[in-house]
């Protein structure tokens, strides 16, 4: 990058906010997903919307590319740098500004820690709704790009529920607000499709969330079966019956294992371990549990506890949470794995994951929010045994494959970023990601946000659409349009 | 906005060139290709020909032959929202997804479902109520409305307060575009973050973008038992406002919560709560509690019909929607009561929770509303909010539907003219003229 460039920056962001240090410029070269990696050319920190938005102008005048970061816990790439392309970390902008609590609204900058906004109206008795596993360190930012979920999105949604308005830096420099305070704002729904663009349509400076309303009463029960399919059924009997709970989590024993030796949430050995969490009014809570405990036990349960306090509770959590984490215990690599099927699929599934691990010699440890068929296959190698890698990286790719045939999604949460580009395509049709990119073209047409990412190829804009031509797999007969 | 081009964002469709509607014919069958009639015309705008293709594969090449051929394309479902909106520059080609009427996929076990945008609410609610579920919207006609005219006019009531809006509920769509192109985005599960989100950028576009072919949708299961609602008459519209605040500040879990106000009653608030009877009479006493300050007055389900309501001979009324913030709801009262009182109108407004709610105001000049509208639009714009002309009596005047849409627009035009280079589709119908 050359000098003068160099000197703009630095009089946008000061001395303190420019990184171009090897050594400093380390710590920003991948994200969550370590095996891919690429040295930015800078970092740059601004403090306020105005820095971010004199920073992409220099970006759009020099046709310099830039990839927006968050907390770097993105597990798909997504804040990878680009090459010869700068990052812009929103860590320096990380202010609550506004709290607005008989509307039930939150106004935060990106760099805002997601767990801190729900500290911050907890007191008031309400709480962000979005609870990623890493919500203790991952932006509000990044929650936005990935549109990123939770064990509570089950009942609560997405963070895409939860943004009613945004504030964003175009790539052409420009600002505008997307949304707003009211729902329904006139014109097109653009914080809807902003929501989960990974970044590649402009950089995210401030965010009006929706807060929720603590509910009167919730419980927690945790149930151990032999088998996944065991378990399974009762997320199945779960639903059938009628009830939205907050959450429903699952986890193998493999990963009961690994989450016993990182954080002792005294799990019972056991097959298949379900979370059920239900809240809401007191009374409905405690008939609705009954019936849970019931249709548990009709299932094979062969422990179920509830927990009884506010700390039992957190306890019963904790295993959950350190999930992935926790495998780094018990296997020396891993991949995180995550794909979407229809809820009923799960049982076929679990079988043909398991048949594929043992033809590959390949353990997977299995962690899900089952309520809504997200799948969190954690794939383990050893990287030091030779094709080991490369065989953890089929298996995983061939369990997406698994995903899209039963109907399902490549990602539940954690988005396509630089991994999943080159699979994209095996959900949708040329002519599909040829569509989407249309909004790429309105909001970024030189492509320098975050480019490279999510697409295979990029659409050359301005470049009329191609007619349709039926995919392949339609002319086969084997895909309809979903 | 060097993107705008001159006075018609999106590209015009020549109103005149001579067609060949044959080639048309070759397409979809002489027998689903006819003259329109004066019922067809959109807010006045008369139409040349209907088509109704049989399938999606159909629809667009029906879409795109007109694009070609520079015919503006007013897309259809049930026919009973073409009012809304702006009306259109011109209009040649009616597209009616009157026979893409198939429920493709009920899944029930994974609570959701897939079907064609020309299936009405109506059947899709009965299909699904089979398996004891529901797609949790209320929209407005149900029995003739489609699934693709309520996602394309972004259509809610009472139920968005707990379930969300349709956006919320959508999870997959599948669009005809006007090169032909059929593409599909979002997928048939709950949950997916592959690509961007177009169902929720079509939800609400009002047919400018793309003509939805078919949508999915996640589902929820019926309430176990008949729901309870209870009728609060308050001293004022604030008391009306501070109890709904109250309401939502509370840990209760009620479906619904809306404010009645008019010209000549006292307002009145409805709460509804579903699920375990033991639940709902412990919510009863709690919002009782809350509303000590309120005369309780009734208890019928038949409150939650007030919206449609507001619809009845709307022939001499105008009816708009709109959003403000919850804790405005009865600053959006006295706006309306004001600007009413100004011209001597009546004026009846129901308005939800959510801070979303309509109006319905009531001449004996017509002309008179069209000033009031602009004025109570002017002040919620004041307070983040907005307000959308659904319904204008004729002889009101022209009014521009929406109002402002913010600095957002340059993007939203550029949107349009990626989707629909040449405007083709709706050409004006929607914000700032798009
Ligand atoms: C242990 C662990 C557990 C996890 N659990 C979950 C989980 O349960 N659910 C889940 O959904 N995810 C989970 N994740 C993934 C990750 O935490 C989320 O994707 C999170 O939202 C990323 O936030 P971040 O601030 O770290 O973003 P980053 O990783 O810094 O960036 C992610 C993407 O957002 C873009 N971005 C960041 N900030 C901005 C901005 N201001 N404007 C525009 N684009 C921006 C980046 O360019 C990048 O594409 C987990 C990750 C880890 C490591």
């Amino acid at each position: 990058m050359d000098a003068r460039t160099l000197q703009e920056f630095r009089a946008v962001v000061g001395e303190r906010g420019l990184i171009t240090s090897a050594e400093e410029l380390h710590t920003y070269e991948c994200d969550g997903l370590t095996n891919f990696r690429v040295m930015p050319e800078a970092v740059l920190l601004p403090e306020s919307a105005e820095q971010v938005q004199a920073i992409v102008r220099v970006c759009h005048r020099e046709r310099i590319p830039f990839v927006a970061r968050g907390s770097g816990t993105g597990l798909s790439g997504g804040a990878l740098p680009v090459e010869h392309g700068i990052v812009i970390s929103t860590a320096r902008m990380n202010r609550i500004l506004e709290v607005d609590l008989t509307n039930q609204r939150v106004v935060v900058e990106p760099g805002v820690i997601n767990l801190d906004v729900t500290g911050k109206v907890s007191p008031h008795g309400f709480f962000y709704a979005p609870d990623p596993s890493s919500q203790s360190v991952c932006s509000i930012g990044g929650n936005v790009a990935e549109n990123s979920g939770g064990a509570h999105c089950l009942k609560y949604g997405f963070t895409t529920t939860h943004v009613l308005g945004i504030e964003v830096v175009l790539p052409d420099g420009a600002m505008v607000h997307l949304g707003g305070r009211t729902l329904d704002t006139p014109g097109y729904d653009l914080p809807g499709v902003f929501v989960g663009s990974e970044g590649t349509l402009g950089v995210t400076t401030k965010v009006i969330l929706r807060i929720v309303k603590r509910p009167e009463c919730i419980q927690t029960l945790l149930a151990a079966f032999a088998t996944t399919g065991e378990a399974g059924a009762a997320v199945s009997g779960i639903i059938a019956a009628g009830m939205v709970p907050a959450a429903i989590e699952m986890m193998d024993n493999l990963s009961i294992q690994a989450a016993e030796a990182a954080v002792h949430a005294h799990y019972p050995d056991c097959g298949g371990l379900l979370l059920v969490e239900l809240d809401g009014p007191s009374a409905e809570v405690a008939s609705l549990m009954e019936r849970v405990n019931e249709i548990c036990l009709s299932c094979g349960a062969t422990e179920i506890r509830v927990a009884q306090s506010e700390a039992e509770r957190a306890v019963f959590w904790k295993g959950r949470k350190a999930a992935f984490a926790a495998v780094g215990r018990i296997s020396p690599n891993y991949i995180v794995q995550d794909g979407v099927i229809p809820r009923t699929a799960l049982p076929r599934i679990l079988e043909e994951i398991e048949r594929l691990s043992a033809a590959a010699g390949i353990k997977v440890a299995n962690v899900f929010h089952a309520g809504d068929g997200n799948l969190h296959p954690l794939v383990l190698y050893d990287r030091s045994v030779p094709g080991q890698e490369h065989a953890a990286e089929e298996l995983a790719m061939r369990i997406l494959e698994l995903c899209v045939e039963a109907g399902g999604s490549i990602t539940g949460e954690h988005g396509v970023g630089e991994e999943k580009k080159q699979m994209i395509g095996k959900m949708f049709s040329e002519p599909d990601l040829e569509t989407m990119q249309l909004v790429r073209c309105a909001f970024d047409p030189l492509q320098l946000s975050n480019p490279s990412k999510v697409f295979p190829r990029p659409r050359l804009c301005g470049e009329k659409p191609g007619r349709y031509e039926p995919h392949p797999l339609e002319t086969a007969g084997i895909a309809e349009r979903f | 906005m060097d993107q705008a081009g001159a006075s018609s964002p999106g590209g015009t469709a020549a109103a005149t060139a001579e067609v060949s509607w044959e080639q048309l014919h070759a397409l979809i069958g002489a027998n689903y290709v006819r003259p329109a009639g004066p019922a067809d015309a959109v807010m006045g705008v008369a139409s040349q020909t209907v088509a109704e293709p049989a399938d999606e594969m159909q629809l667009a090449a029906a879409l795109r032959w007109a694009n070609e051929a520079d015919i503006a394309v007013a897309p259809r479902g049930g026919g009973t929202k073409l009012g809304w909106g702006n009306a259109p520059r011109v209009l040649r080609l009616i597209l009616s997804t009157k026979r893409l009427n198939r429920i493709v996929e009920h899944a029930w076990a994974d609570l959701t479902v897939v079907a064609e945008a020309g299936v009405t609410f109506g059947k899709l609610q009965s299909a699904l109520a089979q398996h004891g579920q529901r797609l949790a919207v209320d929209p407005l006609w149900p029995e003739n409305a489609t699934i693709g005219g309520i996602l394309s006019t972004n259509d809610s009531g009472a139920l968005r307060l707990r379930f969300g809006g349709l956006r919320d509920l959508v999870i997959g769509v599948t669009l005809a575009l006007p090169d032909g192109t059929l593409a599909k985005s979002g997928g048939k599960v709950v949950k997916n973050v592959a690509g961007y989100d177009l169902p929720k950028l079509v939800t609400g576009a009002l047919g400018t973008l793309g003509v939805i072919t078919r949508a999915a949708f996640r589902l929820h299961p019926l309430p176990p038992a008949e729901g309870r609602t209870l009728t609060f008459r308050a001293g004022s519209v604030s008391d009306a406002n501070r109890l709904i605040v109250e309401l939502q500040g509370s840990p209760l879990a009620h479906t619904g919560l809306q404010a009645r106000a008019r010209h000549d009653v006292q307002p009145e608030v409805d709460v509804r709560f579903d699920g375990t009877p033991a639940g709902i009479e412990a919510q009863c006493t709690t919002a009782r509690k809350l509303a000590a300050f309120a005369v309780e007055t009734g208890e019928s389900a038949q409150v939650w019909n007030a919206r449609q309501e507001l619809w009845t001979l709307a022939d001499t009324a105008a009816v708009a929607k709109f959003s403000v913030l919850p804790s405005r709801i009865a600053a959006a009262c006295e706006t309306v009561r004001r600007a009413a009182e100004k011209g001597g109108m009546k004026w009846k407004i129901v308005a939800q929770g959510t801070g979303l709610g309509w109006v319905r105001l009531e001449a004996a000049q017509p002309a008179d509303i069209r000033e009031a509208l602009v004025s109570v639009r002017a002040e919620f714009e004041r307070g983040a909010g907005s307000l959308f002309i659904a319904n204008r009596p004729a002889g009101s005047g022209a009014i521009e539907a929406w109002g402002s849409p913010g600095d957002a627009y340059p993007v939203m035009l550029r949107v349009k003219q990626q989707f629909d280079p040449r405007g083709t589709l709706n050409p004006g119908r929607f914000v700032g003229g798009i």
